[in-house]
């Protein structure tokens, strides 16, 4: 059975609600995450994840200026001297499932739609690190494999010329680590 | 912290595209740990956060306030860019938070009221009335609750108004296809 160390886990978490941080600032703690920092706008997230290189970052979608959907297209630079690679969850009131799709199209790691749940965060937080996805880049996407599932009789515009590698096999890891729920 | 020196990235490049693996950079956080291991990080957290439900009543009162002034904007200087942002941002947020501060009807009401702010084709048609009845309710679902008998009321409410508010959004995006499609759509969240 698999436990996450939270304590060797950095956090950053990017929300203008300054209640919304307080609760998930109480979940990151109770699981036992020591560092946690808080960003209540894109910009400021984004200048804090230069400085603090997180692990993990967890953002809003909605904010002032500069969003959470934005703050993922920055981290996403694959020339950025910064670490393009880190997983995003996406924490968002956004439950329309075409959010989704343009979440994930931004690069979003993890989409965790509100009310927010322990069990829902630790849950996306558990996939991120004990199934990582490889990065695709193409000519207009670089952030991680947006295909969770094989469909090989998928024909559509979007279809990734390649060979054998468009099966890729995912660690077990996730499914034992998930019995420890 | 759990960090993985650069320079491990393996790149596998195709006509179109490339994959670009590494080992996994948080792998050592995983711990590997005896089946009778009885640590119960959620319910850990489920217990702090039943701990700051003293303060979610008062979290609930400030966001329905920062609601309805973002509400009397608009009805004194009408929809600008601004006042449409700061009056979606304020019942979003709602939406978001309500459930989890324990008013779950408020949090309905206020994503009715965000379909219509995303989906009417122009504000300035939209009945006051509709707009003002969401924010009305929002209060008083807020205000009300810790009558026991609210709750029930509060559901009814909120359903009432989504459904007003749904056959308004209807009649207004029938020539708009991808509004009507957004509309109609059923939430990836369970309802209420």
């Amino acid at each position: 059975m698999y436990r996450i160390d939270f304590n060797k886990l950095r956090f950053l978490i990017c929300d203008d609600n300054p209640h919304m941080r307080r609760i998930l600032r109480t979940l990151l703690h109770s699981f036992g995450a020591r560092e946690v920092y808080e960003a209540e706008d894109g910009a400021t997230a984004l200048e804090m994840y230069s400085h603090y290189v997180p692990d993990i970052v967890i953002t809003d979608w909605a904010m002032p200026i500069f969003d959470g959907l934005e703050l993922a297209q920055m981290i996403r630079q694959p020339e950025s001297k910064g670490n393009p690679y880190a997983p995003i969850i996406m924490l968002t009131g956004h439950s329309e499932k075409r959010r989704v799709t343009v979440a994930r199209d931004a690069g979003v790691t993890e989409f965790l739609a509100k009310p927010i749940s322990a069990k829902g965060l630790y849950q996306r937080i558990l996939n991120v690190v004990a199934s990582p996805r490889p990065f695709i880049k193409t000519k207009t996407y670089f952030g991680p494999d947006r295909r969770r599932n094989t469909n090989n009789a998928y024909i559509g515009p979007e279809r990734r010329v390649g060979g054998e590698m468009e099966v890729m096999q995912q660690p077990s890891l996730l499914d034992k680590a998930r019995s420890n729920i | 912290m759990a960090k993985e020196k650069p320079g491990t990235l393996q790149i596998k490049s195709f006509a179109d595209h490339h994959v670009i693996t590494q080992p996994n950079p948080l792998r050592k956080v995983l711990l590997r740990v005896p089946e009778s291991d009885l640590d119960d990080p959620v319910g850990r957290a489920e217990k702090a956060l039943a701990g700051l439900s003293g303060e979610f009543k008062s979290w609930m009162t400030i966001e329905a306030d920062r609601l309805s002034a973002a509400h009397a904007v608009v009805l004194r200087d009408g929809f600008t860019i601004d006042n449409r942002e700061e009056l979606f941002r304020a019942a979003h947020d709602i939406k978001g938070d309500a459930a989890t501060f324990g008013f779950p009807s408020a949090g309905a009401a206020a994503e009715s009221l965000c379909r219509i702010i995303e989906h009417a084709p122009d504000l300035h048609l939209v009945p006051a009335e509709l707009i003002t009845h969401h924010i009305n309710a929002i209060q008083a679902i807020v205000r009300e609750r810790t009558k026991l008998d609210t709750a029930v009321m509060a559901s009814k409410l909120s359903k009432q108004l989504r459904g007003v508010a749904d056959e308004f959004l209807l009649k207004v995006n029938r020539d708009r296809p991808e509004h009507l499609e957004a509309i109609l759509a059923p939430s990836i969240v369970p309802a209420e």
